[in-house]
């Protein structure tokens, strides 16, 4: 596919984030896909393309009153939505459709019309890791990260300072669940969930949702907003199973997803301006700056603990700040990718300067999938 | 704190012959005679070249520690806390477990220590493939 052929014209997150005790889930979906609809300056009659990730797309469509002529339910965890960008583009340029709604909307503290797992359920897992205690994501996503503290030497103060560095990020954005400066000793500190994991480790848990709305570049020019450009994507999935992961040092999905982004928009590292990697725990970061390539095996816990990606620093990332002081209501992709438009149209709360294109990269499951997305805002 | 019961496996046509295993007091991989592969988890065929000429092989139960969290959350039929952890087979697979015999602590929870194959008897169907730290009972 053409590079910056398909555009982000429309992209918003629900008008409350948190705790949102008057909406049901569905409704979350809704109320971030009105809101990005009135930001593209477009009707609902102009959507003709529905997906959704960690909901039936059917009746996000049927709530919106959408009789699409194409449809994408791809669910495979926080990442479905990098992964629905992706397809979105293929479908448009593809000519499928022609203008998709992509819809996340999660009760994840309330609980408000959930039902079941965003995920569907594992023929292995049930029965060769559900019997030893594994319950919630803390319990299997931070199961690598002894075998990869052995091999590179990351301490837990380094892995802490991932914490505190994204505090600091958040700290700057007024919609920020945590915006107080912490400190490594804070982080060490606060209650243990898995160890080595700490509370302050671990994402937030919270109500909330986002849509985005994409459409053909050429049609993108007359709307209301700046285009954001699709320069490249990828995507990939490795296990269902934690216990499988090939590499408990790194993950294979992580690096084909990020390696066919970064081919597919014709981009080295050096010409990323700003970056969002998936934080549902303190260690992705650290898998994410490597399998990415941005540094190499090893090197990424002194990197973020150096202040190499702080605000002012060189490589910006999670500058909402993220999954650990944002937003998480469990599957995060969405937040992500909102982050990464709002850097494009200059419009974010610790906006990136004269940034030009944004690597927005994501995890789905027990580093199970994964999904990136390279955005521009040059033509 | 134990609340509940812990959720079992339910054997399926693919991995009935490894929980007939377990059973027996026996840990069963797939062995891929056209390629050599060692796998697990069982299925019909090999996962590395497609080939459906595969037996079934008795493991060693030789393993060490690859990697482990320890859990303060609760969840049914647990005592916290508690360890889960992941033993890498001499064999070459990677399996979660629990590790028996052994304090659930960072100070005798060592990465790469080595482990031997026990078998926790759950109920008539259901014996689970444990691991424990090597000599110990
Ligand atoms: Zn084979």
């Amino acid at each position: 596919m053409e590079r910056n052929a398909i555009a982000i014209v429309g992209a918003s997150e629900t008008t409350e984030l948190g705790k949102v005790p008057t909406m049901s889930q569905v409704q979350l979906h809704a109320d971030a896909a009105l809101n990005a609809i009135e930001d593209a300056g477009l009707k609902l009659s102009d959507i003709d393309g529905v997906a959704t990730g960690g909901h039936n797309a059917v009746e996000i469509a049927h709530y919106l009153g959408i009789v699409p002529n194409w449809l994408d339910g791809t669910s495979v965890g926080g990442c479905s939505f990098m992964l629905l960008v992706r397809h979105a583009c293929a479908a448009i340029d593809g000519g499928l459709c022609n203008t998709v709604l992509i819809t996340h909307g999660e009760s994840g503290r309330s609980g408000l019309g959930r039902h079941g797992s965003s995920i569907f359920p594992s023929l292995f897992q049930q029965q060769f890791e559900r019997p030893y205690g594994v319950t919630r994501p803390p319990t299997m996503f931070t199961i690598p990260v002894l075998r990869y503290m052995k091999d590179y030497g990351l301490s837990e103060e380094t892995l802490a300072m991932v914490s505190v560095v994204q505090r600091e990020w958040a700290g700057k954005n007024p919609k920020a669940s945590f915006k107080d400066p912490i400190t490594v000793d804070e982080v060490l500190n606060s209650k243990m969930i898995c160890y080595p994991f700490r509370l302050l480790m671990c994402c937030l848990v919270t109500d909330g949702g986002g849509a985005l709305i994409l459409t053909k570049a050429d049609l993108a020019r007359d709307l209301r907003q700046k285009p954001v450009y699709i320069r490249g994507t990828g995507e990939s999935a490795e296990t269902p199973m934690i216990s499988q992961m090939a590499d408990f040092t790194s993950s294979a999905a992580f690096r084909v997803s990020g390696k066919n982004a970064f081919e597919s928009a014709g981009i080295s590292h050096s010409d990323v301006d700003h970056l969002m990697i998936y934080d549902a725990f303190a260690h992705l970061p650290i898998y994410g700056l490597e399998d990415l390539g941005f540094v190499g095996r090893g090197e990424a816990g002194p990197f973020i603990a150096e202040g190499c990606t702080r605000p002012g620093a060189k490589l910006p990332l999670n500058t909402n700040g993220g999954g650990l002081s944002y937003m998480h209501s469990g599957m995060y992709g969405m937040y992500a990718l909102q982050e990464g438009v709002r850097q494009m149209r200059g419009t974010a709360p610790a906006q990136v300067n004269g940034a030009e294109i944004s690597v927005v990269h994501g995890v789905g499951g027990m580093f199970s999938a994964s999904g990136t997305i390279v955005m521009t805002n040059v033509a | 704190m134990a609340n509940g019961e812990r959720e079992l496996p339910r054997p399926t046509p693919e991995t009935q012959h490894f929980w007939d295993g377990t059973r027996k007091g026996e840990l069963r991989f797939q062995c891929c005679e056209d390629c050599k592969n060692t796998y697990f988890p069982p299925r019909h065929f090999c996962p590395s070249c497609g080939s459906k000429n595969v037996n079934v092989v008795k493991a060693s139960g030789k393993a060490t520690l690859h990697s482990y969290i320890i859990s303060h959350l609760p969840a049914p039929g647990f005592q916290t806390p508690y360890a889960i952890a992941i033993a890498k087979l001499e064999e070459g697979p990677t399996m979660m477990c629990n590790i028996l015999g052994c304090e659930q602590t960072p100070e005798a929870l060592i990465i790469d220590m080595p482990l031997s194959v026990t078998f926790e008897r759950i109920n008539d169907e259901i014996t689970l493939p444990q691991f424990k730290p090597m000599g110990t009972n």
